[in-house]
């Protein structure tokens, strides 16, 4: 049997985080009560005139740059006509033939390789409103506030062999979008929506098979789940000599397979002609070269610096780099005091698992990274023991958002290096402790380990650690037998 | 030349009814309109920017301020069916 490949092109559409609509002085903003955030332009009402947001085109152009694409120097806007009842117009505003961006390409990692995937347009379009269907059966209701929302439609050339590359195309995408700040990228309010492109052939084959697209896969794990179905369904129906149908079809999450669509086949006409009431866009060089000089420093080379600039291993690196708010947090705390190794095991280590069991962003976080780096130089300096910073301190500090030096001393747990009161504690762990006493008189010195328990106890773990090691050894050596006379 | 078939699809693309008598009426002038187009087809238009736009005007930005929007009683008031602040429309099922 012939070995099938997979051909995949995504298409990914990213809603910016502008403060206002596309074309529209509305609020741009999810969650509000319905029909709200409308006005006569995005509802559609006769001569209202559109004026376009100038940050979502810098938005637009920003992410362009950020996909290697080239800008046009000349853009303008289209409609694309069809009826629906979330598209009040009748036609949605997009980007025909003259997109913003064009020819540019993303490095995905894939089994730890780079590997580049074209992109082939990065468009600007105004959303549409949101439908809801009456599970009864009764009719289905409108909200525009959605409507009008910026969008950009990121198409990416059919340069994806597996679902794992898709997968890998798409964190990647979300993360440098993420970092450029343009999107919230959040799949659950819809920020982020995906749609895919796939077809199968021969391998060797290189003409393109009949391509069937995918809608509804509301998470990347969604993708990855309904591309491996339909990569699977299509090998199957093109190994027994079937033909495949040009078609939507729809991801059933709850079945997890790919259903078609069904829809009357009414060849989509969209008639696409220039908007006459939106005044074409031209971009400099100039304009271009001074927007590119504002672009973030990107995940990749900001990983790079921290290893080197910290000696951070690559995989700290890597976490810390993850997201642009986390290395922001990193550096600042860095800035505020504390060595990179130690911010590093803090924030990976503590705040991490602290944030993630609450359920709480970076953004959410009542640890400011001055006081984290406070914290850590009250370790560093003795003040406090690790284990207390990690188990007294730093949990009311995540709580509360208190100061670790008001938590240390509302608790007092301030460390203790004072060599009379360790020694104090020693003896009292000694008498304690008949049986190490025995063992040491034995000859056993090992024993005097044991000790360490019971002093830092005592100490309700207050006794500096290093220093508690040290008066054990040195207060036990008497019980020691001496040892055998040189021969 | 303009068929039966080509006015029902546009009929049907524009959402619009349309009676025999009608397709009567509009087939000539929509062939009158079609001619027009075929007349200015034969000119040569090589080396010509197609136009994207009949004014002279560029950029045309605003800033990204936000301004009111309507209360969502008078968004609503236009609408044949309205309910819970939604517009409420036939059934739509793919």
């Amino acid at each position: 049997m012939a070995q099938y490949e997979a051909v995949i092109g995504l298409e990914v559409h990213v809603q910016l985080n502008t403060a206002t609509k596309l074309f529209c002085r509305c609020r741009n903003h999810f969650g509000d009560p319905p029909n709200t955030n409308v006005c006569p332009v995005c509802l559609g009402l006769p001569g209202a005139l559109p004026v376009v947001n100038q940050a979502a085109v810098a938005h637009a152009v920003k992410t362009g740059l950020l996909l290697n694409c080239t800008i046009a120097a000349f853009s303008k806007f289209d409609r694309k006509h069809y009826f629906y009842p979330d598209l009040p117009k009748a036609y949605q505003i997009s980007q025909y033939d003259l997109p913003v961006c064009r020819a540019g390409w993303l490095e995905i990692l894939l089994n730890e390789q780079p590997r580049r995937i074209g992109i082939t347009r990065v468009h600007m379009e105004e959303d549409a409103g949101k439908l809801m269907h009456d599970e009864g059966g009764g009719g289905s209701v409108v909200d525009l506030n959605r409507t009008g929302t910026p969008l950009l439609e990121i198409v990416s050339e059919p340069e994806l062999h597996s679902p794992d590359a898709a997968y890998a195309y798409l964190t990647t995408l979300k993360q440098l979008i993420s970092y450029l700040g343009v999107s919230d990228c959040n799949m659950e309010e819809g920020s982020l929506r995906c749609d895919a492109n796939v077809s199968v052939r021969p391998v060797g084959v290189t003409t393109l098979g009949t391509k069937v697209e995918i809608k509804n896969m509301n998470s990347f794990k969604g993708v990855h789940k309904a591309l491996s179905y339909e990569i699977e369904r299509q090998t199957k129906a093109v190994s027994a000599g079937q033909a495949i149908v040009q078609e939507t079809r729809l991801f059933d999450t709850v079945q997890e397979k790919t259903v078609s669509m069904r829809s009357k086949e009414e060849a989509h006409d969209y008639r696409y002609f220039p908007d006459p009431d939106l005044a074409p866009m031209t971009f400099s060089a100039a304009q271009v070269e001074a927007v590119r000089a504002t672009l973030p420093e990107l995940p990749r080379a900001r990983k790079e610096r921290f290893a080197a600039q910290f000696a951070l291993s690559d995989y700290d690196a890597t976490l810390l780099t993850s997201e642009r708010a986390m290395a922001e947090y990193f550096e600042a705390t860095v800035q505020a005091g504390a060595s990179g190794k130690a911010a590093a095991n803090w924030i990976a280590n503590n705040l991490l698992t602290a944030l993630n069991a609450a359920h709480l962003t970076l953004a959410q976080c009542r640890i400011t990274p001055a006081q984290l780096a406070d914290m850590i130089a009250l370790v560093e300096s003795n003040a406090i023991s690790s284990t207390n910073a990690k188990n007294d301190v730093f949990p009311v500090m995540f709580a509360t958002g208190a100061s670790p030096q008001a938590i240390v001393d509302e608790k007092g747990l301030r460390q203790v290096s004072d060599t009379t009161q360790i020694d104090a504690w020693v003896r009292a762990a000694l008498e304690q402790n008949p049986a190490v006493m025995a063992a040491l008189t034995s000859g056993k010195a090992k024993a005097a380990g044991t000790l360490v328990g019971a002093v830092m106890r005592l100490s309700q773990g207050k006794a500096n650690p290093a220093l508690v090691n040290a008066r054990i050894a040195e207060l036990t050596r008497a019980y020691l037998p001496p040892p055998p006379e040189p021969a | 030349m303009i068929s039966h078939t080509d006015i029902a699809y546009l009929a049907r693309l524009s959402r619009l009814a349309m009676s025999d008598a009608d397709l009567a009426v509009f087939m000539p002038q929509l062939q009158q309109i079609l001619a027009y187009i075929e007349q200015l087809r034969a000119l040569d238009t090589t080396g010509i920017e197609p136009t994207a736009h009949v004014l002279p005007l560029r950029n045309v930005t605003r800033a990204d301020d936000v301004g009111a929007s309507l209360p969502q009683a008078a968004a609503l008031q236009s609408a044949p069916q309205v309910g819970d602040g939604f517009f409420c429309v036939p059934a739509v099922i793919e």
